[in-house]
């Protein structure tokens, strides 16, 4: 299946959001739901199963100077096996300008047994833009081995490279489950945070989580591996003004539940 | 193509850029017990090789490329940028920016006549990739050779250090490298050909435990490996 979607936000002049556009097709459809404090929320809703192979599917988001926007998925994706030989690719291509927040939070993506997905994001963030940009990779449903999955996500900000990140599972790739890249770790993601209101926050680690002050800008990105989709989670949470998990050194636990044990040595 | 031995003194690690200090991230994997044993030394040379190394030697090449080339000082300035963008972890920057000091530093007493001026002025020195993409140049290396280098480099650092980290078989270490010089070899090619492309567009392959593990290091007091 193709499909294309659009969002275009921008500030009302009175501290409102507005969405001129918002358009989408199956199985890339959205729904704007109801926020309280002037920003909108947005769900991309999934109209059939997958990302299959052989779908490509693109997202455009555009959020205008001073617009507040959220986007969430309703469910995790599970890229699947389809036709031989294609591969299913989502591409989502998103604009921030001075002023406005982009916050990223979809669910997990989940590569099944057989997959062959390549999921491409290119992000440009302008100065004093605000962005979270989440992603989180489950190689394989319960109990399997995930087919060949790409997660690229390209960010700029204000006009100068900040983070590429191409990450790579599968039968074919050599090493990704090893000591060098995962470990044996089942889920594995990033939280991208460009907030001109944050200060800059050092370098940190507890057990398999880190926070990497990034070098094209004020940004943080935290980089996490788990053993499970859950665990995950609880690490890759935004931080809020109150709390800055994964604290500077020594490292805090994230919560009373996940308490990070200290790296060995 | 450059004089064989020409290739082989750059690639050796006893050419004075102070390789020998660096693990390239096993301490902290032996030390958080994922690397323990030859064969999960070899599944960690692999990741290497697929991430880093493919990055590093994409780079190299792209370096080497833009030596000879009018407008060098803009895209080392550009590649700069790009390497940057693709290492989250600043303690895996630092490293870099050192070994490109120390290398950089090989690099003007062996070849004085060579010009080294337009490699960006940073702060920590230039990133590893790109002065070796200009000492290659001035060692008469071609880009695929210098990805050769860098390949190489990945994988031989790592496993001398195993030797020493994991009191491993020296035999047995370097029969597993002879397994992976295919892979080297593969990795080489994939990052001459990708340094064609422009600059944006180069390898980014990530690897979560080298910036976890690289991160975790640098707060260790007492270590065997700069890196």
């Amino acid at each position: 299946m193709r499909a294309t979607a659009r969002l275009v936000a921008r500030a009302d002049g009175h501290g409102r959001t507005v969405l001129p556009e918002l358009r989408g097709e199956s199985p890339l459809l959205l729904r704007q739901v109801p926020a309280g404090d002037g920003g909108v929320t947005v769900y991309v809703v999934g109209g059939a199963a997958g990302p299959l192979a052989g779908d490509e599917l693109r997202l455009d988001v555009e959020v205008g100077p001073g617009a507040v926007v959220r986007v969430h998925t309703v469910a995790a994706s599970i890229a699947l096996p389809g036709r031989p030989g294609p591969v299913s690719r989502m591409l989502v291509r998103a604009t921030v300008a001075a002023g406005a927040t982009l916050r990223w939070l979809p669910e997990q993506l989940v590569a099944a047994a057989g997959c062959a997905h390549v999921g491409d994001a290119q992000v440009d963030v302008a100065e004093g833009g605000t962005l979270h940009w989440r992603d989180e990779l489950i190689c394989g449903r319960h109990g399997e081995q995930p087919g060949h999955a790409e997660v690229n996500t390209w960010v700029d900000l204000a006009g100068r490279p900040l983070l590429r990140q191409s990450l790579t599972v599968g039968p074919d790739v050599p090493g990704w489950a090893g000591p060098a890249v995962l470990g044996g770790a089942a889920a594995t993601g990033s939280l991208l945070v460009v907030d001109p209101a944050r200060p800059a926050e050092p370098p940190a680690v507890a057990g398999t989580v880190a926070r990497l002050p990034l070098a094209g800008g004020l940004a943080t990105l935290w980089t996490a591996t788990a053993a499970d989709a859950h665990t995950l989670r609880a690490y890759l949470e935004p931080p809020t003004e109150n709390r800055s998990w994964c604290g500077g050194a020594p490292p805090e636990p994230v919560s009373d539940q996940h308490s990070l044990a200290g790296m060995g040595g | 193509m450059a004089a064989p031995t020409m290739l082989l003194l750059l690639a050796d690690g006893r050419f004075p850029a102070g390789a020998h200090a660096h693990s390239a991230g096993l301490e902290a994997a032996v030390a958080a017990g994922r690397v323990t044993d030859l064969a999960t030394l070899g599944g960690y040379l692999r990741g290497r090789l697929a991430t880093a190394g493919l990055v590093a030697a994409a780079f190299a090449a792209a370096a080497r490329r833009a030596a000879w080339s009018s407008g060098r000082r803009a895209t080392l300035a550009r590649l700069d940028a790009e390497l940057d963008a693709r290492t989250a972890s600043p303690a895996q920057r630092a490293v870099s920016r050192r070994q490109g000091r120390a290398l950089l530093r090989a690099g003007r007493q062996i070849w004085p006549a060579a010009t080294f001026d337009d490699l960006p002025v940073t702060p920590g020195g230039p990133h590893q990739p790109l002065t070796l993409g200009l000492v290659g140049a001035a060692a008469g290396l071609d880009p695929a050779q210098v990805a050769t280098v860098a390949a190489h480099a990945t994988v031989t650092g790592s496993a001398s250090a195993a030797v020493r980290l994991l009191g491993l078989d020296p035999y047995q270490v370097q029969a597993l490298l002879v397994r992976l010089a295919g892979a080297c070899d593969a990795t080489a090619a994939r990052a001459a050909r990708a340094a064609e492309e422009p600059p944006e567009r180069l390898p980014a392959a990530a690897a979560p435990l080298a910036d976890i593990h690289a991160e975790a290091h640098a707060t260790w007091e007492v270590r065997l490996f700069a890196s």
